[in-house]
């Protein structure tokens, strides 16, 4: 297990290197200088090399990569240009939102998914399963942030029980924060749901076929008890992987829908400050997230061989 | 008969012949504004409505569907045309470093979130459909490379090979030869399934504006026009939404016939 974590941490590392390489290569690229959007187009030269200085953009690149990313070990994630707060603040603020919102929605799709998926795989092949299939696939088709405008429609302009965006805050209380998640965080889930519903069947029949199922039941165990007992637990392993992957995908997902309900989120702070070039801003978050992805992955990894000892040899 | 084949293939080749009939007719041109007739739901007239511009929201999606294959087609080209080769390659060198080289950097890619990661590439490079099929298009690569290499290690034992190695016949003969017909079925379904990814994609991009630009109609952009009014005029959503909806179902089902009618022990990775 050593072995096999510390090729892991190795991988690890090696990718978030190569990441935060070819993100500060693909920022280092974009076309326009901060300093003379910041200043407008009637500044004058030594105010702008001036600017330069400040921001610190006037360094050589390989320096400016380096105490970027090594401000980042220590969580110093630079000084925005528009704002000149601290990145790692404006970030600390919008992960309240963001943070929430990817849990509510996981939550929201294993709840979904678990028992869809469970009551598909019992009734292979039964008009139960197929229904139960023929809406994965239709969830899947639904792009999220268009179930999103329709989620507006009917409960917020329509039925008026939610707020059609924005968000509460924290100190409004627990309840009203939820309720501003709550919106986005069905859009989020659905689609999501669809595919987790679809794993979590497929898995458990490919151990409803498995020998130690028929012990089960020739031992004498009723269907469900031989199925919560042995079926589902050896299902699980597969199903994890993919809820690992989903609550990545539901933290960088968030982006489009941040954007359908007004949420102050990360991804809004993405795409201000992008139209803002805002670089550092933009680069950090990037980073953030993507290092998020590749972490959630890693530990994924690490926990699934913790539960199966196959994985570790095969590696 | 497979009715997910048929089923998926009609809404597939609907999408398909919406779009080659509008580079011939469209019922109105989809750019020409008639603000008396603005906002109207869908009449024998207008059979989707028309958009707060008074465009007919019909041929606005007919031609949208062009955006959105066009985009998806070479996406998924670009996947193929760089994925298939690394894979075959990876396989023919099973277990040495090329192969140990091209996996890694397939997880790396895998690993990225391909949403943050197009946004920041339109957003960097320009906004527009170019931009948005790059972006989509470089998270193919890993998903066919590793579909081809997964197809090709089983072939690569198997006897006919080895013929094909004792008449002479060099790895990279024998992959394009004997092992890309073989997993040529495996590519297909794989094609169909990141092609309506693609389509996802595109319409996201093009909903937060990164995707393609005015004027080319697009379904992305036609459902972001329709977030404003979408309490006054529901039908702005719902019908670009549908076109997507429908289009996509039609290629995963599409997708999930043609796995079955070519070979039902195929497996097929989806994401």
């Amino acid at each position: 297990m050593l072995r096999y974590t510390l090729k892991r941490l190795l991988s690890l590392f090696i990718s978030l290197a190569i990441a935060s390489l070819l993100i500060f290569a693909v920022i280092e690229v974009a076309p326009g200088d901060p300093a003379s959007f910041m200043l407008g187009i009637n500044a004058q030269e030594d105010t702008l090399a001036a600017l330069r200085v400040e921001l610190g953009i006037d360094q050589p690149k390989w320096q400016r990569y380096l105490s970027w990313v090594g401000g980042m070990v220590q969580g110093d994630f630079g000084t925005s240009y528009q704002y000149r707060t601290p990145v790692a603040e404006m970030i600390a603020d919008r992960l309240w939102v963001s943070l929430p919102l990817a849990l509510y929605a996981l939550t929201l799709s294993t709840i979904i998914a678990f028992p869809a998926g469970i009551y598909a795989a019992s009734r292979r092949g039964k008009a139960g399963d197929v229904g139960v299939m023929g809406a994965t696939q239709v969830g899947i088709a639904i792009p999220n942030f268009w179930f999103a405008m329709m989620l507006v429609l009917i409960f917020a302009i329509n039925l008026r029980w939610f707020s059609a965006g924005g968000f509460a805050g924290w100190d409004k209380g627990v309840f009203a924060a939820m309720k501003s998640l709550t919106l986005p965080a069905i859009a989020l889930a659905l689609p999501q749901a669809a595919i987790l519903a679809r794993v979590m069947r497929s898995s458990l029949l490919d151990v409803l076929d498995e020998d130690f199922m028929r012990t089960a039941r020739a031992k004498g165990l009723s269907r469900g008890a031989a199925l919560r007992r042995h079926g589902l637990r050896n299902a699980m392993i597969p199903v994890l992987t993919i809820l690992g992957l989903q609550f990545s995908f539901l933290l960088a997902g968030g982006i489009i829908i941040e954007q359908v309900f007004y949420l102050p989120g990360l991804g809004r702070l993405i795409f201000q400050s992008i139209s803002a070039r805002d670089l550092i801003v933009v680069e950090s978050v990037t980073m953030l997230l993507v290092f998020a992805v590749i972490t959630v992955n890693f530990l994924v990894d690490l926990a699934y061989a913790a539960v199966d000892p196959r994985l570790r040899a095969r590696t | 008969m497979n009715r997910a084949l048929i089923l998926g293939g009609a809404l597939s080749a609907l999408m398909v012949i919406a779009a080659l009939l509008s580079f011939v007719w469209t019922p109105f041109d989809h750019g020409a504004m008639n603000i008396p007739d603005k906002l109207q739901t869908p009449n024998s007239t207008h059979w989707f409505g028309t958009d707060h511009f008074g465009r007919d929201m019909l041929s606005m999606i007919m031609v949208g569907a062009r955006t959105s294959i066009a985009v998806a087609c070479v996406a998924v080209g670009i996947g193929i045309g760089l994925g298939v080769p690394l894979g075959l390659w990876a396989a023919a060198r099973q277990g040495g470093w090329v192969d140990e080289v091209i996996m890694r950097g397939n997880d790396l890619i895998f690993a990225f979130p391909s949403l943050v990661i197009a946004i920041l590439i339109t957003a960097v490079f320009g906004a527009g459909a170019i931009n948005a099929i790059i972006a989509i298009g470089i998270f193919n690569i890993p998903v066919f490379a590793r579909v081809t290499r997964g197809g090709a290690l089983p072939l690569w034992a198997r006897e006919f090979i080895l013929a094909a190695r004792v008449a002479g016949k060099g790895a990279a003969r024998i992959s394009i030869e004997h092992i890309l017909p073989n997993i040529a079925n495996l590519l297909i379904v794989q094609a169909t399934i990141q092609f309506s990814l693609g389509i996802l994609a595109e319409a996201a991009l093009s909903y937060v504006g990164l995707g393609a630009q005015p004027p080319t109609p697009s379904w992305g952009r036609m459902l972001a026009d329709a977030q404003t009014l979408v309490s006054i005029a529901p039908h702005m959503a719902l019908v670009p939404g549908m076109a997507i909806i429908l289009t996509v179902l039609g290629l995963n089902l599409l997708g999930d016939g043609l796995r079955d009618a070519l070979d039902p022990k195929l497996r097929v990775a989806r994401i």
